[in-house]
């Protein structure tokens, strides 16, 4: 099972990546989706997989399942999720203002309006 | 347990809750920003007292004991710096008042200042890893609303490329955080200390501290992760550059400084080698850049990865001695930044600009805001009595102590070059023949003009009592040196 999820977790990376280095400001925002989303798998997979009862309510069981990963990627997913939201306006604000989605054209020089 | 500890970070937070229902009555976000701001300042000067007399405070949230719940860890360098960034937090926002303009205060500025002092004092407070992750996340969102409020077009193309470089170093994070799991099996900072000395140093722990090194680095802006910040600092206006050349690169440092004295001290040889490298690149790439630019924001905000450098060289030579000149240099700095920048505010707000070639002359007129910023830059670069100085000095004293004589000399170089860069501003924009500005007869110097004297004031106390401050600072230093301090109180063995 992990190396089924390390293959999966390489493949959001590697498209993230591949989807963060183009141009369009859209592709750009969901490659950091994906990228976080890869982030998330890789934390829940490092957590160790393994079948097991809930950690609280099966009191005899002869395994548990860690609560732990799943508690943090619960957070992470929430905080990308609000990220991702805020990171899509500003780049339909910049769209609206600056005329283009294009990083190419969005350099321009330092400290010019 | 102390719940003093908590205080620093729910009273900005409460406030910032409160202050939305404000955001009409902009007399009332005024008011009640300002009084929390103090409160802050009081309870974390409490505080630092208490952790001073008392040692190192925990406190478990919702009582679930140390390795299992998220702990808070109040030690002498983060009381310090909780004290500091409350400082400077309360002379950025009385700054404001006059400055920020009515159109940002209307849509959520104060509230967004509150929730980044939050995001700031639980980073350097928490003693969880993945906590600390959070209140990373919680100062990043309210540096992306600071960073584009306002909404002109150098601030949105410059806050998306903000914004990208901190998703994926967020992203870094995760995955960093993931691998010390799988290692260690513990979250808690203390914790994982002790689970990686069982360990010694295997090869993955070496891997993970660089992947921290990157995560934090980006944060704090080391040697080849800069690329983003004189860009994304540029943008903003002066009190949130004052705010983020402060705050936010000092919580990278922070970071880094914590995990390299507290986990990573076991393969010293490569680690901390490849940090004082980066360091010392840090230094020169920082030098280079305040000394390329006739902008006086461009200089000041080069100016910071100078410091970077220099604080990260103290930490990387990690005797205790080079340790107390860090924390020296770190709360220097972070005093010292926020004066430069609410000083260069006010002279943008005379002139209309901030193009060295377009001032000249601006003594004659503003004799008061000329001295200040004379004063400001002297402590910057560190002329003796100035507060610069101590932390310098230990810091290249034990740099040639422990033969590190390239850095301690590039060190040294540096703050030559340092003062050279900052006084071309004085040079060039105080003297030579007035001029007329457009802005002039509107601006509010003498109000604008109050934080940052209080903060250079403190600036030459800090200078002038540095042997009242050692044993405080030293105490700081006397954890970093030794991590079974900070271990024991909060594992309570």
């Amino acid at each position: 099972m992990e190396i089924l999820m390390s293959f999966l977790i390489g493949i959001l990376f590697m498209t993230a990546t591949y989807l963060m280095l183009s141009k369009s400001l859209l592709r750009i925002i969901i490659g950091t989706g994906l990228l976080s989303h890869g982030a998330h798998l890789l934390l829940l997979t490092m957590g160790g997989l393994k079948r097991g009862a809930a950690p609280l309510l099966g009191e005899h069981a002869s395994s548990y399942a860690d609560p732990l990963p799943q508690a943090l990627i619960l957070t992470a997913i929430v905080i990308s999720f609000g990220v991702t939201a805020f990171f899509l306006v500003v780049a339909y604000r910049a769209y609206q203002e600056l005329g283009t989605d294009n990083m190419d054209r969005l350099r321009g020089k330092e400290g010019h309006e | 347990m102390n719940n003093l500890i908590i205080l620093p970070i729910l009273i900005p937070l409460i406030t910032g809750v409160v202050l939305i229902f404000f955001t009409k009555n902009i007399m009332a976000q005024r008011w009640i920003s300002a009084i929390s701001a103090l409160l802050t300042i009081v309870v974390s000067f409490m505080l630092a007292n208490h952790v001073y007399r008392n040692g190192i405070q925990t406190m478990d949230l919702s009582n679930w004991e140390a390795p299992y719940g998220i702990t808070l860890v109040s030690d002498m360098l983060s009381a310090l710096l909780v004290l500091t960034t409350s400082i400077i937090a309360f002379a950025a926002l009385f700054y404001s008042f006059k400055s920020i303009g009515e159109a940002r205060e209307r849509f959520f500025y104060y509230p967004v200042v509150n929730f980044l002092i939050v995001g700031v004092n639980g980073a350097f407070t928490t003693g969880d890893i993945f906590n600390l992750f959070v209140f990373f996340e919680v100062m990043l969102m309210s540096s992306y609303v600071l960073i584009v409020l306002g909404g002109t077009k150098i601030q949105l193309r410059e806050s998306i490329k903000y914004i990208l470089v901190n998703v994926i170093s967020s992203a870094l994070f995760v995955i960093a955080v993931a691998y010390l799991y799988s290692v260690v099996g513990t979250l808690n900072m203390a914790h994982i200390s002790v689970r990686l000395s069982e360990i010694g140093s295997a090869g993955i722990i070496t891997v993970i501290a660089v992947l921290f090194l990157i995560v934090f680095g980006l944060k704090g802006a080391i040697f080849p992760l800069y690329f983003w910040l004189p860009g994304s600092y540029y943008a903003p206006p002066a009190p949130v550059m004052a705010l983020f050349g402060a705050l936010l690169t000092k919580v990278g440092v922070y970071s880094i400084t914590r995990t390299y004295t507290l986990f990573f001290y076991h393969d010293v040889g490569y680690t901390h080698q490849l940090l004082q490298i980066l360091a010392v690149m840090t230094i020169i790439a920082g030098v280079i850049g305040a000394l390329a630019y006739t902008d006086i924001k461009k200089i000041i905000i080069y100016n910071i990865i100078v410091a970077v450098g220099v604080i990260l060289f103290g930490v990387s030579v990690l005797t205790p001695e080079s340790l107390t000149g860090s924390v020296f240099y770190l709360i220097h700095d972070m005093n010292i930044k926020a004066t430069l920048f609410l000083l260069i505010g006010i002279i943008i707000v005379i002139t209309g600009t901030s193009d060295l070639e377009k001032i000249s002359g601006l003594i004659n007129r503003y004799p008061a805001l000329g001295w200040t910023f004379f004063i400001a830059t002297a402590a910057l670069a560190g002329i003796p009595p100035l507060s610069g100085f101590a932390g310098k000095l230990m810091i290249v004293r034990s740099g040639f102590e422990t033969e590190n004589y390239i850095g301690a000399f590039v060190v040294l170089m540096s703050s030559l070059l340092v003062l050279f860069s900052v006084m071309r501003i004085f040079i060039r924009g105080f003297w030579g023949t007035p001029r007329a500005y457009k802005n002039e007869e509107k601006a509010p110097v003498k109000w604008l003009l109050v934080a940052p004297a209080i903060l250079t004031a403190f600036a030459v106390l800090y200078g002038f009592g540095t042997e009242a401050i050692y044993p405080v600072i030293s105490t700081a230093a006397e954890t970093l040196a030794n991590p079974e301090i900070y271990i024991n109180a909060v594992l309570k063995e």
